[in-house]
């Protein structure tokens, strides 16, 4: 065998190497791309993803929103909060046991498809190992519904974040940026 | 006092390493031999500054020095002493003095082990390696300082991250960073070979225990952190796809690339650009790694608070290093003309071919790594790929992988048949439908997880068929076989050993692909069936702990009535951290696990959420890789890999006139 011949093999191969796995790619990609998706974005309406569709829903937990119904659906343990982005809220249940860093007036982020009752099903809310971690799909949601503008300083604290009426416009922090 | 040493001997490191650059390249580019052979006692000096920087920082851990803020950050006086320690570690500044100790370490091993080396190219590996040095302990010094002091100091530290205080995670950054600096060193194997415009069989015969060293310590290390995650997360799964396990992965993938195509350099000298290309992807994957974890551009469920400064700053490394290094390879690979022809059928095409389908599943996982960052960056769309993504979209190509796996060793060099090849493998084609069948009668309608056994048989098989065709089992006396086993090479051992602990690890994730969990609510003496046992729990109370305390649940597993095992999961409280973390409990007779986790008690009705999970075979994962790890090691043993050295200096008369 020649050396041309031989490159030319190995360029055959390469070729349809190459080629498969982009083929592949291209259609995994098309059903298995998650997009995140804040509360404002599925309450205004533009965005809304369909019943079938999963997404991920980020936001803060709402404070005091955390409802715990172990009865419900037989033995099956369920969890009841809302997620807000400071504009809007969505309701989430949740069968499973919460990460261990889930909090009330935190950032989360879950993963699930939206019933046509508007309730959020999570299959999953994803865990975090430290505490001050933000996701930073998040932070953008909170800072696109006005929550909190990056120019006026950083984040508040988890702590404060808390406290705040998702609902009512902060005094501090007037406006809405948008996107 | 203690943490001022520590910081000047940092930028000590630092100046030597950048001595360590500069005149050992500058005397190869000469010719002169008293600037080269500066480079071993420069390599010892830069080991012997960092390691003492290092020790001072593991004073300061040792004492609990709240004077310092990386331990008011990171520890805790209650903490118990052994995670004092690793906590030094534990952390991003920690972990890097780590990455550039074992870095200046490989440097030392080079220069000590390294006599044979044609010695411009010895100059300039260790020139590489300085350079290397100079812009990690660079990023230490500007971004990352560990040495910081905080005053007026605190009462005491704020404690480590409890899911780290953990053995095995104690053990995996080291391993890992093994593995990447592993690379680093092939990384500048390929750039001096490239400087000097010449690759040839000593140089492969160089790189190729490397590559070996960082792939076992880089299997080991995923398979340890994989463990953690099992074990400490409590989910249940051991691969998640996410961003941080795929930023190891890739390294590995393109590893596997590397050790597969260095073993042709070395035999027959081809694919020796393809090798010095592997060879500089290996290790900016690595560094990609590296970004991908500290830098935070990616959403992952493994995050922790990062910095941007610090992702810029290793981003500027990655282009640096890596900008430099394809330049370098654009300019000077022309030069490296392949002596060894051979046929697409041969042992070099199986190699090639195994090349092709391992960068295409590293490209795959790039892709779907990577992906949501560029969305970002460039639609400004939030996306994410997760695992359905993976499975999918590796899985075709996996699938001739492990086919082709079985062949490869089977074949000879420079020529081969197919069908003499395709005749020896019939007993493990049997055995492997014969699994696959096996498998598909005992589980019901379960395709997947029947057509993984199938492979995992076959794997296995065709690794045993080639110890067996080597030693010509069967066919001769046995004592004869015996004798001949004896006199196999290692590297032979090692390759069918680490073959057949893929061939484990599949067997382990089809396995996973029948597990079965359950969620329920108990309160105590309620009882529930899962996977034909009967548990039971018996109560719920507190145990106290060092520096946590702990609500832990007993349960009995029961089967026909009778005990089988009490399981003790808990649910631990931090009170400095303020956080949660969850103990797994976890039965296992190494053909299955029992693995149950106990989450939030309800005051009111008294009930606990439990989760229990039967997870067969999810043993063999980590035994599996652990096999692949021992194949790696018993191929870095051969005889050839170490005794090569004296051979060197005949074949590159070139490197002895010079010294």
């Amino acid at each position: 065998m020649t050396r041309k011949k031989r490159r030319m093999w190995i360029l055959l191969l390469c070729a349809i190497g190459l080629g498969s796995a982009t083929a592949l790619t291209l259609t995994a990609f098309q059903d298995n791309l998650v997009f995140f998706r804040s509360p404002s974005d599925i309450m205004t309406g533009e965005q809304r993803p369909t019943p079938d569709r999963a997404f991920r829903l980020g936001g803060l937990v709402e404070a005091g929103s955390v409802q715990r119904d172990p009865t419900v659906a037989g033995q099956r343990p369920v969890v009841h909060f809302r997620v807000t982005d400071g504009a809007n809220v969505i309701p989430v249940t949740y069968q499973g046991v919460l990460p261990d860093l889930f909090r009330e007036g935190q950032g989360v982020v879950t993963l699930g498809k939206l019933g046509v009752d508007g309730v959020f099903r999570a299959s999953e809310v994803l865990a975090r190992h430290d505490e001050t971690y933000m996701p930073p799909e998040v932070a953008d949601a909170l800072k696109r519904a006005g929550h909190w503008q990056p120019d006026q300083g950083p984040a508040p604290a988890p702590a404060i974040w808390n406290t705040l009426d998702p609902r009512t416009q902060q005094p501090t922090m007037p406006g809405r940026t948008g996107s | 006092m203690i943490a001022e040493l520590g910081h000047f001997a940092l930028a000590l490191a630092l100046i030597l390493a950048f001595a360590q650059t500069a005149l050992p390249l500058l005397g190869a580019e000469k010719r002169d031999a008293r600037l080269m052979s500066s480079a071993a006692p420069l390599a010892i000096g830069q080991f012997i500054a960092i390691a003492a920087s290092f020790a001072c920082l593991m004073w300061a851990y040792a004492i609990n020095d709240t004077t310092v803020l990386n331990v008011v950050q990171n520890s805790h006086s209650a903490k118990p002493m052994l995670y004092k320690i690793t906590g030094t570690w534990g952390n991003h500044e920690g972990s890097l003095i780590l990455w550039v100790m074992i870095l200046a370490l490989c440097g030392l091993a080079v220069s000590a082990f390294g006599r044979g080396l044609p010695s411009t190219l010895k100059a300039r590996v260790l020139g590489v390696l300085g350079l290397i040095g100079v812009g990690f302990i660079a990023f230490i010094l500007k971004t990352s300082n560990p040495f910081e002091r905080v005053w007026p100091p605190p009462p005491d530290g704020q404690g480590l991250n409890p899911v780290l205080q953990d053995i095995g995670l104690a053990m995996h950054p080291p391993l890992l960073y093994l593995g990447y600096v592993g690379y680093a060193v092939t990384f500048a194997f390929a750039i001096a070979a490239l400087i000097e415009g010449r690759v040839d069989a000593a140089w492969g015969r160089w790189v190729r225990p490397w590559s070996l060293a960082a792939w076992s310590f880089l299997t080991g290390g995923i398979a340890l952190g994989s463990w953690w995650a099992y074990y400490e997360l409590g989910w249940g799964g051991y691969w998640f796809w996410d961003p941080v396990e795929n930023a190891s992965l890739l390294p590995w993938l393109i590893g596997t690339a590397l050790l597969h195509s260095a073993i042709v350099v070395e035999k027959r000298e081809a694919l020796k650009t393809w090798t010095v290309l592997l060879a500089i992807i290996a290790f900016g994957m690595s560094l990609l790694g590296t970004f991908l974890v500290r830098s935070g551009v990616l959403n992952s469920v493994h995050s922790f608070a990062n910095d941007p400064e610090r992702g810029l700053f290793i981003l500027a490394l990655l282009m640096f290093y890596m900008g430099g290094a394809f330049l370098l390879f654009a300019w000077r690979a022309q030069a490296m003309a392949p002596t060894g022809i051979f046929a697409p059928v041969s042992r070099e095409g199986a190699i090639v071919l195994n090349n092709l389908l391992v960068c295409s599943i590293s490209a795959v996982v790039f892709v779907g790594t990577l992906w949501p960052m560029f969305a970002d960056a460039l639609f400004g769309a939030k996306v994410s790929v997760g695992p359905p993504f993976f499975n999918l979209a590796t899985f075709p190509l996996v699938v001739p992988l492990l086919l082709a796996m079985a062949a490869g060793p089977l074949m000879p060099w420079k020529r081969a048949q197919l069908w003499p090849v395709v005749q020896r493998l019939w007993a493990a084609a049997l055995i492997g439908f014969g699994a696959f069948f096996l498998a598909l009668l005992l589980t019901g309608e379960h395709v997947m997880p029947a057509v993984g056994f199938g492979f995992a048989a076959w794997v296995i098989g065709a690794a045993i068929t080639d110890i067996a065709d080597r030693t010509a089992l069967f066919r001769t006396r046995l004592g004869n076989s015996w004798a001949r086993a004896r006199n196999l090479p290692r590297a032979a051992w090692g390759a069918a050993i680490a073959h057949a602990g893929i061939g484990i690890v599949a067997a382990g994730m089809a396995g996973m692909g029948l597990a079965q969990e359950k969620l329920v609510a108990m309160a105590p003496g309620d009882t529930t069936e899962m996977a034909g046992y009967t548990w039971r729990l018996d109560g719920v109370r507190d145990t106290p702990g060092p520096n946590f305390t702990a609500r832990r649940a007993t349960i009995t597993v029961l089967r026909d009535g009778e005990v089988l095992h009490v399981m003790q999961p808990s649910r631990r409280w931090f009170p400095i951290a303020r956080q949660n973390t969850t103990e797994v409990a976890i039965r296992t007779n190494l053909l299955y696990d029992l693995y149950a986790v106990i989450g939030e008690e309800d005051s009111a009705t008294g009930k606990a959420v439990i989760r229990i999970h039967y997870n067969l075979l999810a043993p063999w994962l980590w035994i599996g890789a652990f096999i692949m790890a021992i194949g790696g090691a018993l191929s870095l043993s051969d005889r050839r890999v170490r005794v090569s050295a004296p051979n060197r200096k005949a074949a590159l008369p070139q490197g002895a006139a010079t010294t």
